[in-house]
């Protein structure tokens, strides 16, 4: 697969030497063109279903920079010993094969909104009539003073999927009872909202696993209140007993900032030492979406709540994380849901295929303890303002046990649900 | 569903006969059976006049190639099996029914699995005798349906086009493939199931967040198109 992908992107290399000369030649072609950048849940979403649905009317490249991906979704479950890494791995081989989308393993670097290109980081530049942007995120290092992309090696964020999550693991796994772990958890707005609440849960459900019930794991909080706040403390309270203290602003004081030699983050009101520390810093879209132009003072991007089209940009579509996208939360559902109404636009512009008023919905599953799973859920509908929720729920506390293993095991099919929507079948 | 009842009926008289005959399984009671198969009879009919609905009919299955009825869509994967000589007897029932997609992978049969195993001698006690009816002349006809709070979208045409728009929505979950891994397979169901169904999370008779909330702004006329999309569909 990986020659293969070397061999596609050699041919756009030269054909993109070729186009400096004769920009006409590639744009000469049958079909019109898209570009995908980012092979995540919006990216590779979109890249499938503009490919599925327009029954090869329309040629597909996705750009991503990793040959394999690792779901950041599902990725706590990892930590906590309920799922393999290779679990949350897929690769674009069925993409490529069975959807005759384009893959190249590279990195876009720029967007030439002019020209209509991406240009890569080797130089190479990949014509497009419509773009699809969709890199995620990037972090803000300095959002937490002291903490950079070195400091990570030692204080893991784990917020990107990767060789992150296998150094979080093995740091969770040298913790000896009685020794803490410190997590500094990030504002809003911010990639999974449940995410850093499920991901204590998991380092408590390993400790307590081993017996290690005298270790506690602080949470450093620079919110006043995070997602599915009283499903959490309820299990953190039943499952893992004085072992989860969270900290919002009112009680620490403001997160000064952390010491990786030493282990420490400091708070207005103490300084806190960890064997672990899990630094999830501020966030904003990724990089390429800042180089093309793309992003509003906040650093994502404002899209059009019709059709997930930049208000920046009328060939440009942005995805997931790195979009504002109203009510909707930053979560790979969401993403996924996005990609689909992107595509439908996308095909309406290039083969005047049929565009339906455009429909939204997400549902984040979190895991509290063995068979203890949560979720929460909405629907969405453009307004002139925003994409606005119409209805949504929450799991309630005190739920039967019964109702909370079936929560679980659903999201279980959840996940191979939709990582077959992303990805294609395997197999 | 009257038709049913009576099969039903019917069958129940059999499984005593079979109980007095000596022939039932391993100590199963059939009259045990027959209310552990309250949680099979959703999708599965049995006893004389059978149907399909969401799964085949299950008249004479005992010494029946697996996946072989005419007019249901089964799962690729339990084709496969029947194919390889997968036949339904006691013991293959008693496995698959222990853990379905153990033992046959892919299977769009949306159920977890059975632990006890008396529960599975009686069951399969009771399928034995309900089961030696003859089905309807056309098991996959359309049942007419019943004067429901559906019936309504049951007689709309629905749309394969907006369906399969919608259906974006659904497939974030429930897979085109057929393959249930936790969330139920939803492909090929008849359309009067698919719609009573809908319905049922709608108001709720059916308790399920998620699906009450993505049913409740849907018309008549979308879940008619997503009857219509998701029956066309064929199980890999």
């Amino acid at each position: 697969m990986t020659s293969m992908t070397r061999r596609t992107f050699g041919i756009w290399a030269g054909a993109a030497a070729a186009s400096l000369a004769l920009p006409t030649y590639l744009r000469a072609q049958d079909r019109p063109r898209v570009v995908v950048i980012g092979g995540g849940a919006g990216g590779a979403t979109a890249a499938r279903y503009i490919s599925k649905d327009s029954e090869g009317a329309i040629d597909v490249t996705l750009i991503e920079a990793n040959p394999q991906y690792t779901t950041c979704f599902f990725s706590n479950l990892y930590l906590g010993g309920f799922r393999s890494f290779q679990s949350i791995t897929h690769t674009y081989d069925v993409l490529a094969a069975n959807y005759g989308i384009s893959v190249v393993n590279g990195r876009a670097e720029a967007v030439d909104r002019e020209a209509k290109e991406v240009v890569m980081a080797d130089g190479g530049r990949v014509p497009y009539d419509r773009l699809v942007v969709s890199p995620g995120i990037d972090f803000i290092w300095d959002s937490v003073p002291g903490y950079s992309e070195e400091a990570a090696q030692i204080m893991p964020h784990s917020w990107k999927a990767g060789p992150q999550t296998k150094l979080l693991k093995e740091k969770l796994e040298a913790v000896e009872n009685g020794q803490q772990i410190v997590m500094v958890t990030p504002p809003n707005p911010y990639r999974c909202p449940p995410g850093p609440y499920e991901r204590a849960s998991m380092f408590a459900h390993i400790l307590k696993s081993k017996g290690f019930t005298d270790s506690k794991i602080i949470i450093l909080d620079p919110k006043e209140k995070f997602s599915k706040q009283g499903l959490f403390q309820e299990g953190w309270e039943a499952h893992y007993p004085g072992m989860v203290e969270w900290y919002g602003p009112e009680i620490h004081g403001g997160i000064k900032g952390v010491d990786p030699e030493k282990g420490t983050v400091e708070t207005d009101f103490d300084t806190f030492k960890g064997a672990l520390v899990n630094v999830i810093p501020a966030q904003k879209a990724g990089a390429i979406a800042h180089q093309a132009g793309l992003v509003s003072e906040n650093g994502f991007c404002p899209i059009d709540a019709e059709s997930m089209r930049s208000t920046m940009d009328e060939n440009i579509f942005v995805l997931g994380d790195a979009a504002i996208a109203g009510d909707m939360p930053k979560s790979a559902f969401s993403a996924n849901s996005q990609a689909k109404v992107a595509a439908m636009n996308v095909r309406g512009d290039l083969t005047g295929s049929k565009v339906f008023p455009a429909r939204y919905a997400n549902t984040c599953w979190s895991l509290i303890a063995p068979d203890d799973g949560v979720k929460v859920g909405a629907q969405y509908a453009p307004t002139e303002e925003k994409i606005a929720s119409t209805t949504s729920f929450i799991s309630q506390t005190h739920e039967d046990p019964a109702l909370r293993k079936a929560t679980y095991e659903e999201s279980l099919g959840w996940y191979a649900g939709i990582t077959s929507d992303i990805f294609g079948r395997q197999g | 569903m009257r038709q049913r009842r009576r099969g039903l009926g019917r069958s129940a008289g059999l499984a005593l006969a079979a109980l007095s005959c000596g022939s039932a399984l391993a100590g199963g009671d059939p009259a045990e059976g027959e209310k552990v198969f309250s949680a099979c009879r959703s999708c599965h009919q049995v006893g004389e006049g059978a149907r399909h609905g969401i799964g085949p009919h299950l008249d004479r299955v005992f010494g029946r190639e697996a996946g072989s009825l005419e007019g249901f869509a089964y799962s690729l994967a339990l084709r496969r099996k029947g194919a390889q000589g997968l036949v339904w007897n006691a013991q293959t029932l008693d496995v698959y029914l222990k853990r379905p997609q153990a033992y046959v992978p892919g299977t769009r049969m949306s159920f977890r699995g059975m632990a006890g195993n008396e529960d599975r001698a009686n069951l399969i006690a009771y399928l034995e005798a309900a089961s030696a009816g003859a089905p309807a002349a056309d098991p996959g006809a359309a049942p007419a349906p019943r004067d429901e709070i559906g019936a309504l979208a049951m007689n709309i045409e629905g749309d394969p086009a907006l369906g399969q728009y919608l259906a974006n929505e659904c497939v974030t979950c429930h897979q085109p493939s057929g393959r249930a891994d936790g969330i139920p397979s939803i492909v090929g169901w008849p359309r009067v199931a698919f719609v009573r169904a809908l319905f049922e999370y709608k108001t709720n008779v059916r308790a399920h967040e998620v699906m009450r909330m993505v049913t409740r702004n849907l018309g008549n006329d979308e879940i008619a198109a997503l009857a219509a999309y998701f029956g066309s569909l064929t199980p890999q």
